[in-house]
């Protein structure tokens, strides 16, 4: 019952994280990886790693509009405008310091025609996705859509589940970008993927509250008992609570040990879902089942 | 009756944990029978993506266009002796714009760019154009002449760029095409000989030519063309500059053309040898590259199986301190799912990137969810003063819409997502989308039937302290 009384503490934090993270993309823009700009990256490696200066100006004559940052232990990773097969070439040559040649570790290379083709991919995936969700949603609920009882509180339509499912999406997302805005991380297909990811489980555990919703609603049908919907909606985030914490709680076990010890080139990505998970578990608990409450009640006003 | 239901449960569970056992020592003790195909992220090597420019030839020609390009391709890389390259198409379209068509070259080990580029750039392109029907013979002679200039003066700035500044170009008007694509190109070659013509007096040495041989389609395509153009030039293109320009004078049978160009021995050799590897049917225009380090990819499997087995380990701790007996119920299903997904993965076989391990974690992210809800369900009804056999199965059926819903939900996100997005993300969505399917089938279906398997119509209290779970007895 708490967590519907003191619903707008929840909300109100959640909303102002979601604030803050439009805010901060706002003022400090996100890094985009070249995946979506067009572009190349390079990552070398040197036994023995001469300093950032020393790279900046090795490069300073070319055209290269290089960005230079260091990596690991050894390694330098650097954008550049997009290289031609004679660039790589020269600015590998120009990479040469003190007759000390870098090992390449990586180069790519996309062309701006295929990253514009990517970013538009990324955004279909996600709103289609999102619309489906919203459809399912609607569909599996239906049963509880009013006008099957008579006398008893009016309870929302299963169209209210599946938007708020998506609220409670957006501010799981919203907040992995504020993130990642903040702390200037470059933005991949993995970034997508991450993403991606996070909106599969969040609406899983959207869903699982509000199946136990569905069900208290029906029983309290079935045994003729009078119950409150803030009261039935309250007692099933009571009855899943223990659930939702153990759930996260393995997930982020595991994401704690990638992010710990596993690849460095997934690390961004556990990242992404680490907070994803986190904000995920919150939302399905602190916003999405008291949303149902509010948007009920203003209804019936 | 009950009874005899409970008997059939617990053989069909042992017979699943046998087929699981001999299912993980087949699979994965014996890594040498089947290896896992890696992705190139993990493996390393360098991915090649290649735009193909298809203008000039009709709409229906062009998926058989980027077949014979793909088969060439293919050809040319196995020549040089990369193990397991995939080389594949793909369609994108663009916003409103026609539609592009690429071509993929994955090569697993070959991590020098510039190398892998290279021996890709060695294919040549060859063509057969026709005059152009749309001049007459007056203004075809100009765009031939305007054609030879151009040509000129770029081989003068290959070799003296301030020379070729100094002359001033006199092609003012725009230009019009000289000659016109036809069906014929390097697809239909069967191969190709340099032979030499015979020496006349006072030349010490023939001139050498190249005689091209054309399958049986091409050289009938080879027959029609000549038939529709005697009297006029078939020009022949070689890495998209005419090459050589013979007048036909009758219709040729048989599939055989003839290169006479002025070659010196060593050009004509050369040439031979690259027709003979195949030749493009269409011009390429390399849109991406991506190499990544051999030890890069070794140390991510590395880190990644390192990640897993602690994540694993302190999974299956809490899930058995907390749930108790159900909790080890669980640990044995997971690992169960493990082994049919590892074994899936490699004989489907999938792929494994590093965004599609994401995409098998977070499928075991749910699986362990779906068992949580079971446990959780079955402790509400034992508290109920159920029996633990009763307990399991209501716990069970009570938990299965809730799964049923996020998982439905889930495999068609993985589905939109498969259908949708660039290789990278499809990756995730394949193994994301497997995983649960999977899940639903092994570590639920499972743990339901090893549960009703071993609880008891008799609930003692301490045995119900076991199947309970949390800090409350």
């Amino acid at each position: 019952m708490s967590i519907i009384k003191n619903k707008f503490i929840f909300l109100t934090i959640a909303a102002l994280l979601v604030v803050a993270s439009i805010v901060i993309v706002a003022v400090k823009g996100l890094n985009i990886g070249i995946e979506f700009t067009g572009g190349s990256v390079v990552e070398v490696s040197y036994d023995e790693r001469p300093d950032t200066e020393t790279i900046n100006q090795a490069l300073a004559s070319y055209d290269f509009r290089p960005s230079v940052q260091a990596f690991g232990e050894e390694g330098y990773i650097i954008r550049t405008r997009e290289l031609s097969e004679a660039d790589r070439g020269v600015l590998l040559a120009a990479l040469n310091i003190d007759e000390q040649a870098p090992q390449v570790e990586r180069l790519n290379t996309v062309g701006p025609s295929i990253g514009k083709e990517v970013r538009s991919k990324a955004f279909l995936a996600i709103a289609l996705v999102v619309v489906a969700i919203i459809l399912y949603i609607a569909f599996v609920f239906r049963k509880v859509s009013p006008g099957i009882e008579e006398d008893a509180e009016k309870i929302p339509s299963s169209w209210k589940y599946g938007f708020i499912a998506i609220l409670a999406l957006l501010h799981d997302i919203a907040i992995p970008i504020g993130v990642f805005a903040l702390f200037q991380i470059e933005i991949s297909s993995l970034f997508v993927v991450g993403l991606l990811s996070i909106l599969g489980l969040s609406v899983n555990d959207t869903i699982v509250v509000f199946d136990r919703i569905r069900e208290n609603l029906t029983t309290n049908k079935e045994e003729k008992t009078k119950e409150s919907f803030a009261a039935t909606v309250g007692r099933a985030l009571r009855q899943t609570m223990a659930r939702s914490i153990n759930t996260s709680l393995t997930l982020l076990i595991v994401l704690g040990a990638l992010l710990a010890v596993g690849p460095v080139a997934i690390q961004e990505l556990a990242l992404v879902l680490l907070i994803g998970t986190f904000v995920g578990t919150y939302s399905s608990i602190f916003i999405a089942s008291p949303l149902l409450v509010l948007w009920n009640k203003g209804e019936k006003a | 009756m009950e009874d005899m239901k409970q008997i059939y449960i617990r053989i069909i569970s042992l017979l699943i944990l046998a087929g699981a056992v001999a299912l993980g020592w087949f699979v994965l003790a014996q890594p040498e029978a089947k290896p896992f195909s890696l992705g190139l992220d993990l493996s390393g090597g360098t991915h090649l993506e290649y735009e193909a420019q298809l203008e000039g030839i009709p709409a229906e020609d062009h998926r058989s266009s980027m077949v014979a390009l793909r088969d060439v391709i293919e050809r040319r890389v196995n020549l040089f002796g990369v193990a397991e390259p995939n080389v594949q198409t793909e369609t994108a379209r663009l916003g409103q714009e026609e539609r592009v068509f690429r071509l993929i070259v994955e090569l697993p080990g070959v991590t020098d760019v510039e190398e892998a580029v290279a021996m890709i750039g060695e294919t040549p392109l060859l063509e057969f154009k026709a005059q152009n029907p749309e001049l007459s013979e007056e203004e075809f002679q100009t765009a031939l002449n305007q054609q030879t200039q151009a040509l000129l003066l770029d081989n003068i700035k290959a070799s003296n760029p301030e020379l070729a500044d100094s002359i001033v170009s006199q092609q003012d008007d725009a230009v019009s095409e000289p000659f016109i694509s036809t069906p014929l190109t390097g697809a239909y070659l069967d191969g190709a000989q340099m032979q030499l013509t015979q020496p006349t007096p006072g030349q010490m040495a023939g001139q050498p030519y190249i005689v091209l041989n054309f399958d049986r389609e091409g050289g009938k395509l080879f027959e029609e063309i000549t038939a529709a153009n005697v009297g006029k030039i078939i020009a022949i293109y070689l890495d998209g500059a005419p090459i050589s320009t013979p007048v036909v004078q009758q219709k040729i049978t048989g599939g055989e053309a003839t290169i006479t160009g002025s070659f010196t021995l060593d050009e004509a050799r050369q040439l031979e040898g690259r027709l003979n590897a195949g030749a493009l049917p269409v011009p390429i225009e390399l849109v991406a590259t991506q190499s990544i380090g051999p030890s890069l990819g070794a140390e991510s499997v590395e880190a990644g199986i390192y990640a897993g087995i602690i994540g694993f380990i302190i999974v299956a701790a809490f899930l058995i301190l907390y749930y108790r007996i159900p909790g080890i119920i669980a640990v044995v299903a997971l690992v169960v799912y493990t082994v049919v997904m590892l074994s899936l993965f490699k004989f489907i076989p999938v792929t494994l990137t590093a965004a599609g391990i994401a995409g098998f974690v977070i499928s075991l992210g749910m699986a362990v969810d779906a068992n949580i809800l079971i446990f959780e369900r079955a402790k509400e009804e034992l508290a109920k003063g159920a029996t633990i056999y009763d307990a399991m199965r209501i716990g069970f059926s009570r938990a299965w819409l809730s799964i049923r819903d996020g998982n439905i939900s889930s495999i068609m996100s993985a589905a939109i997502i498969f259908m949708l997005s660039s290789s990278l993300i499809k990756g995730f969505a394949l193994t994301f989308g497997i995983g649960v399917i999977v899940s639903m089938v092994t570590a639920i279906t499972m743990t339901r039937w090893f549960l009703l398997s071993i609880a008891g119509k008799k609930s003692p209290q301490w045995l119900r302290t076991l199947f309970t779970s949390g800090l409350n007895k």
